[in-house]
């Protein structure tokens, strides 16, 4: 659909078939039926957990006189990922449509966009495409006459990772740090202002759409197993085409990277080294597991083969934010970077979260400049231990994956750097063994 | 005593009221953007307390929240912020060297301003620009694909626009 001109804007939306979903929701259906057809289309969250889109909005409680809310996660801050910014950005409508419909079917009278601070001309876009809606009848009181009232309203956050856990972001909408809650209460029971809310992210929203015209079981028939429906994928890294790409789950990871309809292939004719395919905290894969799962299946771009062979031997889909590494890329470097990420992001309520991420930086950073110890990466591997599961939030296990697959899969890099300082700050050790220098040798 | 202009008074009453009644500490977050954009780019102590009484909340309730964020500034900063990216997937496309020659250019560290007051660099994580990287935010909007003879122009550029202003 984003190939039409001036699909921004909601005349040409509107000609397009948008807002048919809508009329078919408040005129034909309960909101009970609308939750029932999501239950049936098996959508997953495609924030990144993957949890049953249905059945979380059948846990949201309705006690009597107390209103209810959803919550549109638009934070996407998870590296690697950038599909809601684009889907926002230029099809804005089909989220204010997904809400509306949602909204109906979770009696939100009031829902919330909770934007990332950064996406600044974003903002502008959604809050013209809502003032367009508002006119045309579709927000506001009584819509098309059934009855419905919905507003929907743009809350800007302010630049923080830890925002797009969904407590952490109630929170945050609340007006406070970004901390995030211990559960239960669950949100669909007390959530923003103590009232029960459903948080979900802008491409599961969207999803509601199609799932709404073409009815649930039809949409189940896209994809393979309970990989429904399709699935926007981000690319980024050593790609000829990185970009944002809606997938049917039903292709492989080669062709995903390979195909000119996608990634186009890796530049300047290097190899393949490896990928984290769903976001940076999920777990790195090296080439020969990537492409083929331990079984020597082809592995494929669902959320059951990219999982194949648990945290060992598979990684995620994650939030579809698929990063590739060509052969001379440094595997220390790179997890460095991400160790810097979740230092910086960690909100510093727990302990193990707040003081681990600062070491795993440092730890990686002296490997990564010549200084490491040879007893060094054996502590890192002790500290992810001692992170993972030990948090109120997820944001500790998203720390400790990233490093515990790169020790895993790549520990002779990593003794490389220990045993080699001198050369490891020069150049990489890449796929084909030192491979080539360093084209940026900075501290 | 700083206070907003009517227009912005206007704007910051319209976003209190997006949330229950009761509840307009909700509009925090919102309306320290406003006031950063208002009172000269960065958060004062006298700002913080203006919106704490807008809001009828505790200053320290301010305090704890802009302490948290990393897009409000604590201290002033230049009249134009470059917030190079350096997370991994813009380190692969190589931000660190683009981060480099800015330092260079400018003749300053990570995280000074300029001499004249024109330029503050500063390195952010992640903005969700990956496919699209090495990457800057400036202001509002998101410089891409930047390569040194982009940091070069988007510098001319911010010279130019600040001598119109002038």
């Amino acid at each position: 659909m984003d190939g039409v001109e001036g699909i921004r804007y909601y005349d040409v939306y509107r000609r397009e078939g948008g807002y048919r979903s809508v009329e078919k929701a408040l005129k034909t259906m309960s909101p009970d039926q609308v939750t029932e057809e999501v239950k049936k289309s098996g959508l997953r969250g495609r924030g990144g957990a993957g949890f049953p889109t249905g059945m979380k909005w059948s846990f949201i409680a309705k006690p009597d006189g107390v209103p209810r809310h959803l919550v549109c996660n638009a934070d996407e801050s998870e590296p690697g990922t950038f599909k809601d910014r684009y889907l926002m950005e230029f099809i804005p409508h089909l989220l204010i449509e997904g809400l509306i419909v949602s909204s109906y079917a979770l009696g939100s009278n009031v829902t919330y966009i909770y934007i990332r601070g950064e996406y600044a001309w974003i903002i502008d876009i959604l809050e013209s495409a809502i003032e367009e809606a508002r006119n045309a009848g579709w927000l506001g009181r009584n819509i098309q006459g059934s009855g419905f009232d919905c507003e929907i309203y743009v809350h800007r956050g302010a630049g923080a990772y830890i925002c797009g856990e969904e407590t952490a972001l109630i929170e945050s909408l609340e007006g406070k740090r970004g901390n995030p809650r211990i559960k239960p209460p669950f949100p669909a029971v007390k959530g923003a202002w103590e009232r029960p809310t459903v948080v979900n992210n802008v491409e599961t929203i969207a999803a509601v759409v199609p799932i709404l015209n073409i009815g649930g079981e039809e949409y189940a028939k896209i994809g393979i197993g309970k990989s429904t429906g399709t699935k926007l994928i981000s690319s980024c890294g050593n790609i000829n085409k990185p970009g944002v790409y809606e997938i049917d789950m039903t292709i492989s990871v080669e062709e995903f990277i390979y195909s000119g309809e996608y990634c186009g292939g890796i530049p300047n004719g290097k190899r393949l080294k490896a990928c984290i395919p769903g976001g940076s905290s999920v777990p790195i894969l090296p080439a020969n597991l990537l492409l083929k799962t331990a079984k020597g299946d082809t592995r494929m771009m669902t959320y059951e083969s990219l999982a194949d062979g648990g945290f060992p031997k598979g990684s995620m889909m994650g939030s579809g934010g698929f990063i590739v590494l060509d052969e001379d890329q440094c595997i220390v470097r790179h997890t460095f970077t991400l160790a810097r990420f979740y230092r910086h992001e960690s909100c510093g309520q727990c302990s193990p979260c707040r003081e681990g991420t600062g070491w795993m930086e440092k730890i990686l950073y002296n490997i990564e400049n010549g200084k490491g110890k040879s007893n060094d990466i054996d502590l890192l591997w002790d500290i992810q231990r001692k992170i993972e599961g030990n948090t109120i939030c997820p944001l500790g296990d998203a720390a400790a994956w990233p490093v515990a697959a790169a020790i895993r899969h790549f520990r002779d890099e990593f003794e490389w750097h220990v045993q080699n300082p001198q050369e490891c700050v020069k150049r990489n050790f890449g796929l084909g063994h030192y491979a080539e220098p360093l084209q940026t040798a900075t501290a | 005593m700083i206070t907003f202009s009517p227009e912005k008074l206007k704007q910051a009453n319209e976003l209190i009221s997006h949330y229950p009644e009761g509840k307009q500490k909700s509009a925090l977050l919102p309306l320290l953007h406003i006031a950063q954009e208002e009172f000269g780019n960065w958060l004062s102590v006298e700002t913080m307390d203006y919106v704490a009484s807008l809001l009828q909340i505790e200053p320290i309730e301010v305090y704890e929240v802009a302490t948290f964020y990393s897009m409000y500034n604590l201290k002033p900063v230049g009249k134009y912020k470059f917030e190079v990216c350096q997370t991994g997937p813009c380190m692969l496309q190589g931000s660190d060297e683009i981060i480099n020659y800015i330092t260079e250019r400018l003749n300053i560290n990570v995280g000074e301003t300029t001499a004249d007051g024109m330029f503050t660099l500063k390195t952010v994580e992640c903005l969700g620009a990956c496919g699209y990287a090495p990457m800057m935010q400036l202001g509002k909007s998101y410089r891409e694909h930047l390569t040194k003879a982009k940091v070069d122009s988007i510098i001319d550029e911010c010279r130019q626009r600040a001598a119109l202003n002038n």
